[in-house]
């Protein structure tokens, strides 16, 4: 294909996915307007019974003859995971969740036949509010501002024509054609994008070393071993929108001459390997990868390498050794891999979302994207919001918006009235922001002030139910079971720093273990050999800085403030509300519950319970108290 | 019926049958090698390939691919013991892989593994006598905004509860 054969197509395609992409209502005259279904196959809404939906609306669309009128799509992650499943009608721009297999009716005769919305599978901003239809309307899409996400549950992720159709390979024929190696390098500078992954490296200055670099033979990598607990970007990305991530990576090609790149992608999410599979299959087969992409004199080639399981594989010496076949384990830089990587010739390694920014970059400049966010932290990020807020799912907001924003505003706010307590950012290598830092921008050097990281994105809210000490020690015992053992810091440091927590929160703890955990995280912070290490004890140290007086009730008062911790928990039976019928007596594995002489009422013997909960959980009249 | 005999009895069932099937299993895992170079570089995911054949890699087959990659026995052994996703052991027809990320862990994906435990019989890391049922917590699947969440094949169940895990395993017995 060349560039005016791809500005062809691209027209052609456009024409095609029109009706998409228009938002205003619209009425049949006496016969049925044309509609599109976009349905949401992201993997949340996969899981709850997406397929059983489409196959419902198709069957009812046949079944009233509209199969040619309104067109069906899969498209890529919608990111309201928690409205799932998700449908969208274009041109009305009407937004269905929560649709079962039973609404297809209604949805197709009312909406589609008749032209009335079915406004109880709307959104509502209250149980007794007014439904809102359009998408655009509900903060929490409107408040965003899609970059890397742009194009992602508008197509459909396993036509390639679709993203064509949207500017896509627009941003590789404009390199190809008009811009120097060099042009492309000094572009991704002026808009100052930092690396995605977690570390935040100028993504501008990383190519231009594997350009300077000297060899003809260099690798780019695309890291899309998403490990971090609670991020799923980077899956949704290659999930809802490969291509993207494929151009960008021919792209980082041109600029620092290299012809052959890897995604190192995890074995947990076969879709994504799947439609990876599809995307570079189709963009072969297009002339947009291979040999003489686009009639031109470059060449570039991709391999998709499915990692097996191992955390550490992230940290990129170690991804490099895995890409290659071998265990997984890090080793000490310099060299760094712009100068020996793969084969020891020159690689660079970007995540998924960085290069996912790229095609964005290059199309509107470098000085667009940089006009968006704060001055040394630019563009937007993608935050996975999880945990106990209202609305799930991914946001893309630019870089400074406040975690008050994106926890209450777009996230809708703490589910059954709860407190807000923390937001734990970066998973096993961030830390927890507490509730007095919620006015904080979210950007690299704000996070780091306060020591925690912007990581990958994931942020986990936290409420009142959750112990501060048994998060530290959660993630402290994913950090022993994914420390690889090359280096001791890192191997016995994590298993120590994880036995004094567990102390801790046995409530066997003494105020010299705080001390010691202090030592030891500064130990592993210094002295570890990769990443892993380095920031293994970043959870322990800001819980610690920010939740101190939590460690302290476990410790002097022997208490869980939060009432996780089983062996600090205390369960009485509160004789005025029990009616003695006998249930947690019945239930109790040690028999710690005995019938009080002579009246009907219980109560625990502290020496034989065991702290399991049981009582607690079976009794009905919640006599049951935890102390 | 104790967590070794339980093993021992998946071990004899699964255990190595020589047949004609045999034969195109390794057919096809040469097939992989093949369109891999031969090349060492590859050797985890022809692992990936032929634990989707056989199902765990066993020693026989461990020793095939060490073979034909000119790489030691011992090298391959380091590789898969590496990697939380290879096998060495039988598991079941079914592996239930349970999410135990920071999301699914704060909205309580221990209750929900402690309920497959109770439900199967089993703990985690343990197969069911019949060979049916394999149970594991594995690292985030990425599903967060449904959690907890776990697992089936490439089916993920969302948003369990620890009474809704009953409904779970009858969809695959």
């Amino acid at each position: 294909m060349t560039p005016s054969e791809l500005e062809q197509l691209q027209k052609r395609a456009a024409e095609a996915l029109a009706l998409r992409l228009q938002k205003h209502a619209v009425k049949g005259n006496g016969k049925p307007a044309r509609r599109v279904l976009l349905i949401c196959a992201g993997g949340a809404c996969i899981s709850c019974g997406e397929a059983p939906v489409w196959a419902a609306l198709e069957k009812e669309l046949v079944r009233n003859n509209l199969q040619d009128t309104v067109q069906m799509v899969q498209t890529g992650c919608m990111s309201a995971c928690d409205m799932g499943p998700i449908v969208i009608v274009r041109p009305d721009n009407v937004l269905y969740q929560h649709v079962k297999p039973e609404d297809a009716g209604r949805i197709v005769q009312q909406h589609m036949l008749r032209d009335e919305p079915v406004r109880d599978l709307m959104w509502r901003p209250g149980p007794k509010a007014e439904p809102v239809a359009s998408p655009d309307e509900i903060p929490f899409f409107s408040k965003q501002v899609k970059i890397v996400l742009e194009t992602c549950g508008i197509i459909d992720p396993e036509n390639i024509e679709e993203y064509i159709a949207m500017e896509g390979y627009q941003a590789l024929a404009k390199a190809l054609t008009s811009m120097t190696p060099q042009q492309v390098i000094d572009e991704v500078k002026t808009s100052g994008i930092r690396g995605r992954g977690g570390a935040g490296f100028p993504t501008g200055t990383k190519w231009q070393m594997l350009r300077n670099a000297k060899g003809d033979e260099k690798y780019i990598i695309c890291n899309a071993d998403e490990g971090d607990p609670g991020a799923f970007m980077d899956r949704s990305v290659l999930e809802g929108d490969p291509h993207r991530v494929l151009e960008a990576m021919a792209l980082a090609g041109y600029a620092a001459g290299a012809s052959k790149g890897f995604v190192y992608v995890r074995a947990e999410y076969p879709l994504a390997i799947r439609r990876l599979q599809i995307a570079l299959e189709q963009a072969r087969r297009y002339g947009l990868l291979g040999r003489r992409i686009l009639g031109t004199d470059f060449s570039f080639g991709i391999e998709i390498r499915v990692g097996a399981g191992a955390f550490v594989c992230g940290e990129e010496t170690a991804l490099m050794a895995s890409v290659q076949g071998k265990r997984g384990m890090p080793r000490p830089r310099p060299p760094f891999p712009t100068d020996a990587g793969i084969n020891d010739k020159p690689t660079s390694i970007n995540n998924v979302e960085t290069f996912a920014s790229i095609p964005a970059i290059i199309r509107r400049g470098g000085a667009w994207y940089a006009s968006i966010g704060t001055p040394k932290s630019t563009g937007t990020k993608v935050f996975a919001l999880a945990g106990k807020v209202n609305n799930t799912g991914l946001v893309e907001v630019p870089m400074g918006t406040t975690l008050r924003e994106l926890v209450f505003e777009i996230g809708g706010g703490i589910p059954n009235g709860k407190a807000f307590k923390a937001a734990q950012t970066g998973g096993p290598s961030g830390g927890c922001i507490p509730a007095a830092h919620l006015d904080l921008p979210l950007d690299f050097d704000s996070l780091q002030q306060i020591g925690s990281i912007v990581g990958s994105g994931g942020l986990v809210v936290m409420d009142e139910d959750s112990c501060m000490v048994d998060v530290a020690k959660f993630f402290m015992d994913f950090c022993v079971d994914e420390s690889c053992g090359k280096c001791p810091p890192c191997r016995v440091g994590t298993k120590q720093i994880y036995r004094t927590l567990h102390k801790i929160c046995e409530g066997k703890g003494t105020e010299e273990d705080l001390k010691i955990l202090d030592d030891l995280c500064d130990v592993l912070r210094s002295s570890s050999l990769c990443g892993l290490g380095q920031t293994a004890p970043n959870p322990t140290m800001s819980t610690l800085r920010h939740f101190r007086d939590e460690y302290e009730a476990h410790i002097k008062n022997h208490k869980c403030p939060a009432k996780v911790c089983k062996s600090l928990i205390r369960y009485v039976i509160t004789t005025a509300k029990c009616t003695g019928c006998s249930l947690c007596a019945r239930n109790c594995p040690t028999s710690a519950i005995s019938r009080v002489e002579g009246q009907k009422k219980y109560i625990i013997d502290q020496a034989k319970c065991i702290h399991c909960g049981k009582c607690f959980e079976v009794c009905h009249f919640a006599a049951v108290a935890r102390d | 019926m104790s967590s070794i005999q339980a093993l021992e009895s998946t071990i004899s069932r699964l255990g190595h049958q020589v047949g004609p099937g045999e034969k195109v299993m390794f057919d096809q895992l040469e097939i992989a090698i093949g369109y891999y170079n031969r090349s060492p570089e590859a050797l985890i995911q022809i692992l990936h390939r032929a634990q989707e054949l056989f199902g765990y890699l066993r020693p026989d087959v461990v020793d095939f691919v060490a073979q034909k990659l000119t790489l030691p026995v011992s090298h391959v052994y380091g590789v898969i013991s590496f990697y939380s996703f290879f096998s060495t052991v039988p598991r079941g027809k079914y592996t239930i892989m349970a999410c135990m990320g920071t999301a699914c862990y704060v909205r309580g994906a221990e209750q929900v593994v402690q309920a497959f435990e109770k439900e199967l019989g089993i703990h985690r890391g343990q197969t069911t006598p019949d060979g049916l049922f394999s149970l594991k917590c594995v690292r985030c699947l990425g599903a967060c905004g449904m959690a907890p969440v776990v697992m089936i094949g490439e089916d993920v169940h969302s948003k369990l509860q620890p009474n809704t895990v009953k409904k779970v395993i009858r969809q695959y017995t």
